[in-house]
């Protein structure tokens, strides 16, 4: 046994306890603040994970998204509305626990089958190292052409979407900002998110 | 300069020359580099909080520190002591676990980034495959550890300017990556090197600052705002939040955010220079240079003398933006909140798209100039 061979093992096995304890603390922690963090965590050792496995390019892309957006969207919903006041009962608690862990114990018992039962092809292809990124690209514009290109519209939407939001100019004449008579007066005042010329 | 000084492969000869095993030796070999750009990155700390107090000094017609040390050059080095004397308060209702963390969270991934800011052909600790993306995917990970200082503080303030830290950082992340893209593009590789060697074909004639001018003005801004620098330094703006997400920290956690906060801005510095002005190249070709006087460039001396004159560069022009930062920071005035992301969503998002745009067509269009 060499040493890079050791020092990938000891890495794994760190990676997969962390990604293994983190994600069942996710589930299982009270503490939602808690749980997001960890959250972030787990992520990130997925991220080691694919380092690894010498996709260098997935795992930055994976911090990027999974850690930098997506985790902190989570992170920014829960503190903007958290009150720190304790949540109602739900009715049938415990068969809700019971059936949602019965699905994950079966999803768990279904994978395991096929990565037993599965004849791996070991050892796998050469890792084509710092190539990957220029072979993912050509991937993306050739195979793959049209997932991209969707994917490509839906954030198009999405990034449109927000600047019309954000463009809305809500002008309020200052005296009618002390009107509480008037309920509606705010409602009234808002302008619609195209104006009526520009869609002439 | 397509040869450059190997060192690594000169100390692990070295090394095995001794008896040891290729093996160890790349296993000595491996903290070595982090080790000196670690030392380089706290000492370029040093420097830039003793230009800040000299340079806000003058700004305001103070003298500034004067007493320790020459021109009080030791000055910063009695910050940290007192910072690293100081005592470590977690406050009562605080999450303390959690507050511990967040200043690391804030630290790690800006001393990591600096894996892959070359000082020459040879001279980065690893020349890896993502070069810049790997900087945008780390400094993505920042925002985690300012809410999470700012949430367990246990103090309005500190929610608030974590909060304000974290949009901050998350809306200029967009505009930076989209004007690093257009570098990208033009060099066809991410790795910093590459974008540094397509720059030094013809001196300062050929550096991206002339093909990318809106690139580099996006950057720039960006740059501070990631840095939270005035005038973008809202989430610790002292009249509106005490100090943001700061507060509550006292002592050496308080030194990390400090610290973090420096480092970056000498990394964003070094990265503008890099992507920008040439990196470790000097204004005049050093292959035209050495034809002049006769050398070869693969001669020792000349190789030598390039190697010490890039990195001089590099420091070179990463302090001249420093400067430029510590100005800003002492002459303009503070952006509002809602200001500050109508600049970076509305004005500095289409921009930079434009530019990608503009900078794609221009590549299609003239392949010599703009890397076909």
């Amino acid at each position: 046994m060499n040493i890079a061979f050791s020092t990938e093992l000891i890495c794994f096995l760190i990676l997969s306890s962390v990604v293994i304890s983190g994600s069942l603390a996710v589930v299982l922690l009270d503490n939602i603040v808690y749980s997001a963090f960890l959250l972030g965590g787990v992520f990130m050792a997925v991220a080691g994970l694919y380092l690894l496995l010498n996709a260098s390019f997935v795992a930055a892309a994976q911090i990027l998204v999974y850690v930098g957006a997506v985790n902190v969207l989570i992170l920014f919903a829960i503190m903007l509305v958290n009150k720190k006041e304790k949540l109602k009962p739900i009715k049938g608690l415990r068969t809700r626990k019971l059936i949602s862990g019965a699905v994950c114990g079966g999803l768990l018992i279904l994978l395991l089958r096929v990565s037993i039962t599965t004849k791996w092809n070991l050892p796998g292809p050469k890792s084509i190292g710092e190539e990957a990124t220029e072979r993912i690209g050509e991937h993306l514009f050739t195979d793959y052409l049209l997932p991209f290109e969707l994917a490509s519209i839906l954030l198009l939407m999405a990034m449109i979407g927000a600047i019309v939001l954000a463009r809305r100019d809500v002008s309020i004449p200052k005296d009618d900002i002390n009107d509480f008579k008037n309920d509606n007066s705010l409602n009234d005042k808002k302008i619609p998110l195209l104006s009526e010329n520009s869609l002439k | 300069m397509n040869s450059g000084i190997d060192l690594e492969m000169s100390f692990t000869q070295g090394v095995q020359n001794l008896g040891l095993s290729h093996e160890l030796a790349h296993l000595l070999w491996i903290p070595l580099p982090m080790l000196l750009v670690l030392v380089s990155a706290v000492i370029g700390v040093l420097v830039t909080v003793w230009l800040e107090r000299k340079i806000s000094a003058a700004a305001q017609q103070r003298i500034g520190p004067e007493y320790a040390g020459a021109l009080g050059i030791l000055q910063p080095m009695a910050d940290g002591l007192k910072l690293l004397v100081k005592e470590d308060i977690i406050p009562a209702r605080a999450d303390s676990v959690l507050f511990t963390v967040g200043p690391i969270l804030v630290l790690v991934p800006v001393i990591l980034s600096w894996l892959i800011v070359p000082f020459g052909q040879n001279l980065l600790i690893s020349n890896v495959g993502i070069g810049i993306f790997l900087w945008i995917a780390l400094s993505s990970i920042q925002p985690i550890g300012l809410l999470m200082s700012g949430y367990s503080s246990n103090n309005k303030y500190s929610l608030l300017g974590g909060l304000r830290a974290a949009a901050q950082s998350i809306s200029y992340e967009i505009p930076l990556a989209l004007a690093v893209l257009a570098i990208v593009m033009m060099s066809n590789s991410l790795s910093t090197v590459d974008i540094v060697e397509q720059q030094n074909t013809a001196g300062f004639l050929s550096w991206n600052i002339w093909r990318q001018p809106v690139g580099f003005i996006i950057f720039w801004i960006c740059a501070l705002a990631e840095c939270e620098r005035l005038p973008f330094d809202l989430p610790e703006a002292e009249e509106e939040l005490v100090a943001g997400y700061q507060t509550e920290y006292a002592g050496m956690k308080f030194a990390l955010f400090y610290l973090a906060g420096y480092i970056n801005l000498v990394l964003s510095a070094l990265l503008v220079s890099v992507l920008y002005l040439g990196g470790w190249g000097f204004p005049i070709s050093i292959d035209w240079f050495s034809s002049l006087i006769g050398l070869s460039i693969d001669n020792p001396l000349v190789q030598i003398i390039a190697a010490s004159l890039g990195i001089v560069m590099t420091i070179l022009k990463a302090y001249l933006l420093v400067f430029l930062a510590i100005l800003l920071r002492w002459t303009t005035p503070r952006v509002r909140i809602d200001q500050l992301l109508d600049l970076g969503w509305k004005f500095l998002l289409p921009i930079s798209l434009v530019n990608l745009l503009v900078t794609a067509s221009l590549k299609l269009a003239f392949p010599m100039t703009f890397g076909g």
